[in-house]
């Protein structure tokens, strides 16, 4: 790989991350049980939009090719996304959502903070802006993981399940790939042996004030970071890419 | 604190309405001639208050349902850009939909009984909500002219008697202007297009056009609320007044797109300088305020259902700040 493909690479896997969530989000709108929460929702996953937007337009310069962030969008396949499975995974209910946001937003606010140290100084300004909504999130969904954790019967009983049912989809974060190898490096990127440990040690603390039992150790799903996807995903772009492609050329 | 009585009128207080005296009535007239801002702590009559209660608070059910059929593209639209603007969009409707129940809140009524309320089918919202977003160009459709005629009625709201809502209204105005702009810039955008995306563009057009000359109200000689809410200077303008209005700068603006306004009638008369069209369908718009439009029972159903899904969710932040209450207590 050159040396600004590693970059472009990375950021597209970031954005791609980003976008995934921020997608999923969007689906929820006029969905919350809260109106609070709607507006909370909303900017979230406006967070998100604009992470991915920042992350596709830094690779797209990187690559020099003149790509768009709409070419990464909306026009990549399926296994050209990068993202984890963890991000595509349907909504469910909102303990499932909250769950989902606080595994991902544990570890990307880890990932962030290593990635503002890092030696390409495009990446690691786009972290120092994304880390600050992220903190926040984080603050968000660990807050109300413990409101549903330690609720009622019931909502603790949900969310357990959430937790138990997403747990398996936590350990691709940490499996370090030969991207994550070259950006570690070649360019002072994270480390994800060391954010593991942290990670671990911040959620196993969230679970417990959630009053919540972590999962055992078992087998872990991976795949996203090499484009092989779950089945939910190709609907996520299908409906995502729409226009796009049915109107292909078309200026919006 | 009077209010607050008021509040309590229909579950048989003593007679906080009966007490309403002409001398009351008058001094109370004299301060909304004299353009001064009732407040929420000032004597008003329960007529004035229950009317505002209403009219607010359908406007903030308005906000929410309005989220719907502008959440129905979020997910497809087209560009990142565009779904960004559409994001801030709706979230600045759930945002202004909170604004408008706590100035509503003001007037002594909760923001859960108001939400009884619409989930229950007693209080109304916008009749444009019930019409469906069948393309992309609908939402632009929706920004130019739905964002559009709610301007036209909202800007005279900021001078709104009650202090409270023409505060709010100052703000919601701000950025329904924004809005509004965005939505044109999305047609211009179209209509610059390719002939398909024009083609959308006029369809969303033909679909909208009367449903949003009907959000103006019925003809001032048949709206019921009218002339006692321009006595209390709660509205300012009458309902033909406002869509005449709406309608002469429309018009213009769609012959910029290049789009043709779908009224076989419509003819600007030099004399009066102001457009002439044919007769809106008041049976249609009845029919959609009476529940019967293209999508009354799809935005209930989510509403409710949105509700209903999250009452554990309400439940269990209630009953962890309860345990939360009880630990510090004991600690």
């Amino acid at each position: 790989m050159s040396n600004r493909a590693i970059p472009a690479t990375y950021a597209t896997r970031l954005g791609d991350n980003a976008l995934v969530l921020g997608q999923r989000m969007i689906e929820l709108v006029a969905a919350s049980p809260e109106l609070e929460e709607e507006l909370a929702n909303a900017n979230f996953s406006l967070d998100y939009i604009g992470q991915a937007r920042m992350f596709y337009t830094y690779a797209a310069e990187c690559e020099g090719g003149g790509r768009t962030e709409d070419d990464f969008a909306f026009l990549r396949p399926e296994h050209e996304y990068r993202n984890l499975l963890l991000v595509e995974q349907p909504n469910g209910h909102f303990g499932d959502s909250t769950v989902r946001a606080l595994l991902f937003e544990s570890w990307y606010v880890l990932l962030l903070e290593s990635l503002t140290q890092c030696a390409d100084e495009g990446i690691a300004a786009i972290a120092a802006r994304a880390i600050k909504e992220v903190r926040y999130h984080l603050r968000h969904s660990s807050q109300w993981l413990v409101r549903l954790g330690d609720g009622t019967e019931e909502s603790h009983a949900r969310v357990q399940a959430s937790l138990d049912k997403l747990w398996c989809f936590t350990g691709e974060m940490f499996v370090a790939d030969e991207l994550d190898d070259a950006m570690l490096n070649e360019f002072n990127g994270p480390d994800l042996a060391a954010i593991e440990l942290q990670w671990q040690k911040n959620v196993a603390a969230f679970v417990a004030e959630a009053k919540l039992e972590q999962p055992d150790d078992q087998w872990m799903a991976s795949g996203g970071k090499q484009g092989k996807h779950t089945e939910h995903f190709g609907f996520l772009l299908a409906e995502m890419q729409h226009l796009q492609r049915v109107y292909p050329g078309a200026e919006w | 604190m009077y209010t607050q009585g008021l509040d309590q009128s229909g579950k048989g207080d003593p007679g906080a309405r009966g007490e309403e005296t002409a001398a009351q009535l008058d001094v109370f007239q004299a301060r909304i001639d004299a353009e001064e801002k009732i407040e929420a702590k000032d004597w008003m009559p329960e007529a004035y208050r229950r009317t505002l209660i209403r009219q607010i608070s359908q406007h903030a059910h308005s906000e929410i349902i309005g989220m719907q059929p502008e959440g129905n593209w979020l997910t497809r639209a087209p560009t990142l850009k565009r779904k960004a603007i559409l994001l801030a969009k709706v979230q600045d409707e759930a945002g202004h939909g909170l604004y408008l129940y706590s100035a509503a809140e003001t007037l002594g009524v909760s923001r859960d009984e108001m939400v009884g309320d619409l989930l229950s089918g007693k209080a109304k919202y916008s009749s444009i909500f019930n019409y469906p977003t069948l393309t992309w160009a609908d939402i632009g459709a929706i920004g130019w002219l739905v964002d559009g005629a709610a301007i036209m009625n909202q800007i005279p709201l900021c001078r709104c008697s009650y202090g409270p809502y023409s505060r709010a209204m100052v703000r919601v105005c701000k950025e329904e202007s924004f809005h509004q702009r965005q939505g044109y810039e999305l047609m211009l955008t179209l209509c610059r297009g390719t002939a398909e995306q024009k083609a959308m563009a006029q369809d969303a057009l033909n679909r909208f056009w009367w449903p949003a000359l009907m959000m103006f109200g019925p003809n001032d000689a048949s709206s019921s609320h009218s002339a006692q809410s321009m006595a209390w200077k709660i509205k300012r303008f009458s309902n033909d007044e406002l869509r005449q209005k709406f309608i002469d700068v429309t018009v213009p603006q769609a012959e910029f797109l290049g789009l043709t306004v779908p009224d076989d009638k419509l003819t600007f008369n030099k004399e009066s300088g102001h457009y002439e069209h044919s007769d809106i369908d008041w049976q249609e718009f009845f029919d959609v305020i009476a529940g019967n439009g293209p999508c009354n029972k799809q935005r209930m159903a989510k509403r409710r259902k949105a509700q209903d899904d999250g009452a554990w969710v309400r439940e269990a932040a209630r009953a962890h700040a309860e345990k939360k209450a009880a630990r510090s207590a004991a600690a």
